[in-house]
């Protein structure tokens, strides 16, 4: 399965309307085009200044989500975690802090978990992106998923899709060896309601069931 | 142990799935997006702000300041100071009144291009002279309105001072921030004149009220999703200004608008637990007969608000006393205003109350739970009223056992595990059950599920569970054929969540409204051929069936019996609300931590080695969340007591430390072992299932068990949080 999107969800472009015309009015780097009124028009009718600030604006991208393949055209300064979220709109994989500093964005590129706000899209060419949504299959749930729930380790679930990327990547590094272990291991993620007992549980059991995550 | 009594979640698939959508994540067609840029001084106003450069920058859709902003109708209306009003008028006009106040509003058609253009905004200021710090306006405190927070006095004023052992020290805790990991967000539009929003509020009917005011237009035109929150622990209480901020844009453009706060704006623009000065005088017999306490309060409120919360009260009647005095004020400060924390009041407090009976206990040479027992309270001295049920003893008794109790030493550092100096504390909290007017819809439909529908929401405890639980019981079906429908305006009015008065409120209405259900269904069942001239009272209903109690082989399943009626469904939609019974009762939950702790002496660390939290909360509904936010609330103390403190740089009112890098919380290497035990026992009062209240009573305590702790392991008492290693360190501790 592969999807092509340009710069934002096309769906929500197309419904919103919002107009890259203003674009050319504004932009300084264009202002000969508006020196000609005729091009102007032209322009605006044939949706030129959205292709040419497509191509000023953006960067190109392939890259695989949950295993489907995306080819994209993006702004260089977005986040892999905006890009998810506002665009894929994959949800799943939270905004906490924009800062690297809680969390809550931890998703898995090339098997090893990253912050997804601390990263940059257009540094993912061709990555391989695992988020939240990319763990279950359909009813079917992740074992820490699934310890999750048992264990119950989470209250709010905000910073749950976070600790369970962490979690799982914290096995597969092998740093699951204890609960000490794992409770250092683990103290990237925040979890504001408190669930690092249960957090803790969770992993453990996970650990130790040893099947293949 | 019933059937439903340690459920899971049932929100938990969603949760681990990333499916459960959270206010800012609503798939909305045309969405932009939108920041608030705030203002670099803490009091004064605007005197130009550029906002031309924004404007021009690409994809700005529009810059809305007080100069170019529509006023929403409610502007016109004088502002009511009292108690948490109408909230900041923004971009009213040109005044500043706290640092990082929301000057700008910029709206963009990408994340991207809004975060840019926030950028080129540039104000300029006439400044002024500010206040930020309360150790600096202690005399001017102001006695707030209401009842609660009214001076006290039972038997003689001061009474303390003629005791045979005095004790009179000063507590102090910093402004402490929410912080939940979800940032505030919205997503704002508007159907003509009806605006809609999905929004991170703990009250849906209360946010429906409040942007209603605002915009001069009834409550009832005011749409508000909330079905999700990651959490908010008392954040999501008030309307704040980057919700009307979005509401006003939104109009502006006439799209709908997106608008997630920074986490700096944080800690800043929603609210904190506030700055608050405490000075206890108690007073004893040599033996032990506490017979004089004095609590007093002074706490930070912004210039615009008056917020209070009940800081002094469980003073008035925790202890038997006879000559207790309480005085709360509030002192205005150029910030944003405080809004109730997880524990609100009683947090505060109880750090003052139980570090200085655990002060006095040890002055008397007495176990500090020693000293509790010979001063307990056998009913409400404030309301001189019996208890409806207090099994706080028990509490007692559970957290000693499994803390190893017995190993403490009444000597501070006298207890060692190799480099480690090892200390016991405990702190008593508690709080009140309360029980809100509360509307559920239950309906049974023709495929036999069951529907629950309530305006509530659940911003992390298990509202969904609990309410799943207790339809589960009362009508026998399964519980996974329960649906709860909840969080969003429309449905049949719920309580804002907070108070810990959820399942008090929600949990009762679901037990008498499912109860009225099932009549309703054994009364069609009448009807039915099948138990013709059978007396309803000898109908039962259960496993999704109707019987004949004394011919079992009679019976109708409840999907025929829709079925047969040809009706989809059978509903109920019925209000609940506490009984006059109630009234004659002092409804109040308990919780006692312990706390373990190691103490390092030459390098200050400290340790949370053990935490046993206990509590006498009623019927416990849910083992699982229950012990959940349990866990969670002696975490919450951990940051109070051990880390949390918004350091303000008072030569400009701002906010030094607004990240989670700077502010540190508790994270999972803080948190080494952790028990949770429940007394259990029904409260024959409070409602139905004779639950209290959990999600306060969790955090109340937890913070002086811990500088109990700490002092049992040092001989150093902090009077003033967070305990960092800094004060540890200081002299006089270097050779306890």
């Amino acid at each position: 399965m592969a999807a092509k999107r340009t710069i934002r969800n096309k769906a929500i472009e197309e419904e919103s309307g919002s107009s890259r015309r203003d674009f050319i009015k504004k932009s300084g780097l264009l202002t000969a085009l508006a020196l000609a009124p005729p091009s102007l028009v032209m322009a605006s009718e044939n949706k030129w200044d959205e292709k040419i600030a497509e191509y000023l604006e953006t960067v190109p991208l392939s890259l695989e989500v949950n295993g489907v393949k995306h080819t994209l055209n993006i702004e260089p300064r977005t986040t892999l975690l905006d890009l998810l979220r506002e665009q894929l709109l994959l949800t799943g994989t939270k905004k906490g802090c924009d800062h690297g500093q809680c969390g809550a964005c931890t998703v898995h590129v090339n098997g090893t978990r990253i912050l997804s706000c601390l990263s940059l899209a257009s540094m993912q060419q061709n990555a391989q992106v695992t988020t939240i949504e990319g763990l279950s299959q359909g009813k079917k749930l992740h074992p820490m998923q699934e310890a999750f729930i048992k264990n119950d380790g989470f209250q709010c679930g905000y910073c749950t899709p976070g600790q369970i990327m962490s979690g799982i990547a914290c096995i597969k590094e092998g740093h699951a060896n204890s609960r000490e272990e794992i409770r250092e291991y683990m103290s990237g993620n925040i979890c504001r309601c408190g669930a690092y007992h249960n957090i803790v549980d969770a992993i453990t059991e996970v650990k130790e069931g040893g099947k293949a995550l | 142990m019933s059937k439903t009594s340690n459920i899971n979640r049932v929100d938990g698939f969603a949760k681990v799935t990333g499916s459960a959508t959270y206010s800012a994540e609503y798939k909305t067609p045309g969405i932009t997006y939108a920041c608030l840029v705030g203002s670099t001084i803490a009091k004064g106003t605007i005197k130009s702000i550029d906002t031309k450069k924004a404007e021009w920058a690409p994809g700005v859709l529009a810059v809305i300041t007080h100069l170019n902003v529509d006023k929403p109708a409610g502007y016109e209306q004088p502002k009511k100071r009292e108690n948490l009003g109408q909230p900041l008028q923004i971009f009213k006009d040109n005044t500043v009144r706290y640092y990082d106040q929301p000057i700008a509003l910029v709206i963009a058609d990408t994340f991207e291009r809004m975060q840019y253009a926030a950028s080129l905004i540039k104000a300029e200021y006439l400044k002024e002279e500010h206040s930020t710090e309360l150790e600096k306006v202690k005399d001017k405190g102001k006695l707030p309105g209401g009842e609660r927070a009214k001076d006290y006095n039972r038997g003689i004023l001061d009474g303390y001072k003629n005791a045979e052992v005095v004790l009179e020290e000063e507590y102090t805790i910093p402004t402490e921030v929410h912080n939940p990991m979800e940032l505030a967000n919205i997503i704002a539009k508007w159907d003509g004149n009806k605006p809609i929003l999905y929004t991170k509020s703990q009250g849906v009917e209360g946010t429906r009220k409040s942007v209603g005011n605002v915009f001069g237009i009834p409550a009832e035109d005011v749409e508000v999703h909330s079905e999700y929150l990651g959490g908010a622990f008392g954040m999501g209480l008030h309307t704040w200004p980057y919700e009307i901020a979005a509401l006003i844009g939104s109009k502006k453009i006439g799209k709908p608008v997106k608008l997630v706060l920074h986490r700096e704006q944080m800690f800043t623009n929603v609210g904190f637990r506030p700055y608050t000065i405490q000075k206890m005088g108690l007073g004893a017999t040599k033996d032990g007969k506490l017979t004089g306490l004095t609590h007093e309060a002074l706490a930070m409120t912004s210039n615009y608000e008056d917020f209070t919360e009940a800081t002094v009260n469980m003073s008035r009647f925790m202890y038997d006393c006879a000559n207790v005095s309480t005085k709360y004020r509030i002192a205005e400060l150029d910030t944003c205003t405080p809004i109730w924390m997880r524990g609100p009041g009683e947090a505060t407090g109880s750090f003052a109350l139980e570090s200085a009976i655990d002060e006095l206990a040890h002055k008397l040479d007495l176990d500090p739970i020693e000293f509790r027992k010979r001063n307990h309270a056998e009913k409400d001295l404030e309301q001189n009223k019996p208890w409806s049920s207090k099994y706080l003893l028990e509490c007692y008794e559970g957290g000693m056992e499994r803390i190893g109790w017995k190993n403490r030493k009444n000597k501070p550092g006298s207890v060692r595990e190799g480099e480690w100096l090892v200390g016991y504390g405990m702190g008593t909290g508690t709080f009140g059950s309360f029980r809100n007017p509360t509307t559920v819809k239950a309906k049974f439909l023709a495929n036999g599920s069951l529907v629950l529908q309530c305006s509530v929401n659940d911003m992390g405890p298990g509202t969904a569970t609990m309410m799943t639980a207790i339809g589960a019981e009362i009508t026998g079906i399964p519980t996974e054929n329960v649906i709860i429908e909840m969080g969003r305006s429309g449905l049949p009015k719920g309580p804002t969540q907070g108070g810990s008065a959820t399942t008090s409120s929600v949990g009762s209405a679901v037990h008498d409204t499912c109860n009225l259900l099932v009549s309703k269904t054994l009364g069609l069942a009448t009807e039915n051929e099948t138990f013709k001239n059978i007396p309803i009272t000898d109908l039962s209903f259960a496993n999704g069936a109707i019987s004949s109690k004394k011919d079992t082989k009679k019976s109708v399943s409840l999907v025929s019996l829709l079925n047969n009626n040809k009706l989809e469904e059978l509903s109920v939609e019925n209000e609940s609300k506490g009984s006059e019974e109630a009234k004659k009762y002092s409804i109040y939950s308990f919780s006692v931590h312990f706390v373990k702790v190691l103490v390092n002496p030459n390098l200050g660390k400290i340790r949370i080695a053990h935490v046993v939290s206990c509590a006498d909360i009623g019927t416990v509904i849910n083992q699982k969340t229950s012990a959940g936010q349990m866990y969670g609330g002696a975490v919450g103390g951990i940051g109070m007591g051990l880390m949390e403190s918004l350091e303000i740089d008072h030569r400009f009112g701002r906010a030094i430390n607004n990240n989670f890098a700077d502010y540190h919380v508790p994270v999972n290497a803080d948190i080494e072992k952790q028990e949770v035990f429940f007394v259990n026992k029904k409260d024959p009062i409070s409602n139905p299932m004779g639950t209290k209240g959990l999600g306060e009573t969790a955090l109340v305590g937890m913070a002086p068990a811990i500088a109990n702790a700490v002092f049992n392991a040092t001989g150093k008492r902090v009077r003033d949080l967070p305990i960092t290693l800094d004060k540890i360190l200081e002299p006089s501790v270097a050779k306890a």
